[in-house]
């Protein structure tokens, strides 16, 4: 069982949390949007070997956050508030 | 070189004291140009070059490995094969794998174990069981054999079930199809290596890519811990990291890669002899041709490249087991492991030429590739041959996540994603 550390609990069990997505995918503004962009937006993902940068939200305290965690050996690097354009 | 195996074979070896058996495929020293180059020789990349070859005629192809071959997902999964979709290009595509599957013993000259001991996906509600119906509907419209069964049927053949009436997950009936079965992973691998091998392509094994080789804003081949392999026409089938060769090539993908694990039971007699998926557990389960009760479930939780799984996931899956089958409650668990998969938005591969020019792409299957392989490899093959999709691979091109023409199987897919 591995915990993470919610930057506003402290550190809870694995199953407390839920997966967001990657940190720094901000939506699209505006109506003439190309159709790249949008599906750039919607589908393409990093999806790094290693390092990651990542939403996470605490379901317990609903409280959305940015972990750096390592894809590999699941270590966690840092954990912040989520502050700004989803913390790109 | 590998002579052809049949009774006669087998009798004369029995009678020179099994000594004469040669290496089942070569092991070449990489060339420095090659028509075709497949990455990644799991079943997918073989069965890539064995079309090659086989259907286009096109037999100097590298398979590069950097590993040894069938040792990634090939080797790490429950071994299931099936074509229970729901829409029309999934039957194209997983139909079309099914009756490949179904010849390959004998194509192959190679026994790959095919095992069609039938499949039942469970209902536990009336609502599952109106969900059935339309599902069978479908796939009986779609030309694929189908059943829908009553709480009779399901007992006939899964008698050890939990019926009993205070039971978690009653059953209302199943999907099923007689088609479906097992068949042993590694062989497939084997099998494809060994009859490529035999038309003349090269498996290079311990061989990982390091780069691509871009020239003019095409793809010219690729570096390699042994050394730069060119080729005109490249394929990739690595599964679980094709966003890491996607990202030496320049481009990003709609995958996300989660580990998906499996355990066997030590071995026990006889008792479970068709597979049993219940989507209300999010487990499945069949018994090995050796007698272990192979078990799968859910996607891990966290995305994740390491190829072990954690217990959280492990216990769901157990705890869900042991709810639809109290009696294997002292079964002792024997091994655990974990592959790593490609899951897209919706639940289908993706086929098709990549951002890359030259470079296209086998990927996307999920939890749900071994049952693929023949079909993955056909029109793998067939893209490399032609640089066109022909019409079963045309629906799952990548344009699709830009037109919008999702197919989404998150039900057919079995596993939730």
């Amino acid at each position: 069982m591995q915990l993470f550390p919610c930057p506003f609990c402290g550190p809870r069990d694995e199953t407390e949390f839920h997966y967001g997505g990657d940190a720094g995918n901000v939506r699209p503004d505006g109506a003439d949007v190309p159709i790249d962009r949008w599906a750039g937006y919607l589908y393409l993902r990093g999806n790094p070997k290693g390092t990651a940068r990542e939403i996470w939200v605490h379901v317990n305290c609903g409280e959305f956050f940015v972990m750096e965690r390592d894809t590999v050996t699941h270590k966690v690097l840092s954990s912040a508030a989520l502050g700004g354009e989803h913390a790109a | 070189m590998t002579r052809r195996y049949s009774a006669l074979s087998l009798f004369k070896e029995g009678l020179a004291g099994q000594t004469g058996w040669k290496q089942a495929w070569r092991s070449p020293e990489p060339k420095p140009p090659y028509d075709a180059i497949v990455i990644g020789g799991g079943g997918h990349g073989l069965a890539t070059a064995y079309y090659l070859a086989k259907n286009h005629n096109i037999t100097r192809v590298a398979v590069l490995e950097k590993g040894w071959i069938g040792g990634g997902n090939t080797g790490r999964n429950t071994t299931v094969v099936r074509s229970n979709y729901y829409y029309p290009e999934s039957v194209d595509l997983y139909g079309l794998a099914h009756r490949l599957y179904e010849g390959l013993s004998k194509d192959l000259n190679y026994n790959v174990m095919l095992s069609q001991r039938g499949m039942v996906n469970l209902c536990h509600s009336t609502a599952e069981m109106e969900i059935g119906a339309r599902t069978v509907n479908a796939m009986q419209i779609n030309g694929i054999d189908a059943e829908l069964f009553s709480p009779e049927d399901v007992r006939r053949v899964a008698p050890i079930y939990n019926f009993s009436p205070d039971a978690r997950f009653p059953v209302f009936g199943g999907i099923w199809q007689g088609r479906a079965g097992t068949a042993r992973h590694d062989a497939v691998a084997w099998g494809y290596a060994r009859a490529a091998s035999r038309l003349g392509v090269d498996i290079i094994q311990n061989c990982e890519i390091t780069d691509f080789i871009i020239e003019g804003g095409r793809c010219r081949g690729v570096q390699t811990t042994r050394g730069a392999i060119r080729a005109d026409r490249i394929g990739m089938a690595v599964a679980g990291h094709s966003s890491v060769l996607a990202a030496k090539a320049g481009f990003r993908l709609p995958i996300n890669s989660y580990a998906l694990q499996a355990c066997v039971s030590e071995p026990v007699k006889p008792i479970l002899d068709t597979v049993v998926l219940s989507p209300g557990t999010g487990v499945y389960v069949s018994q090995s041709d050796k007698g272990e009760i192979v078990i799968g479930g859910g996607l891990d939780r966290i995305p994740s490249y390491a190829q072990r799984g954690n217990l959280p996931t492990l216990e769901t899956v157990i705890a869900g087991l042991l709810e639809m089958f109290p009696i294997f409650g002292q079964l002792k668990l024997m091994r655990q492991w974990a592959g790593i998969v490609d899951v897209v938005p919706d639940s289908s591969p993706i086929i098709g030429p990549s951002p890359l020019p030259n470079l296209f792409l086998n990927c996307g299957w999920g939890t749900g590739g071994f049952k693929a392989i023949p079909a993955g490899g056909t029109l793998l093959a067939n893209l490399l041959a032609t640089g066109k999709h022909n019409d079963i691979s045309r629906p799952f091109d990548l344009d699709r996540f830009a037109t919008g023409r999702l197919i989404d199987e998150a039900a057919g897919s079995g596993i939730a994603h």
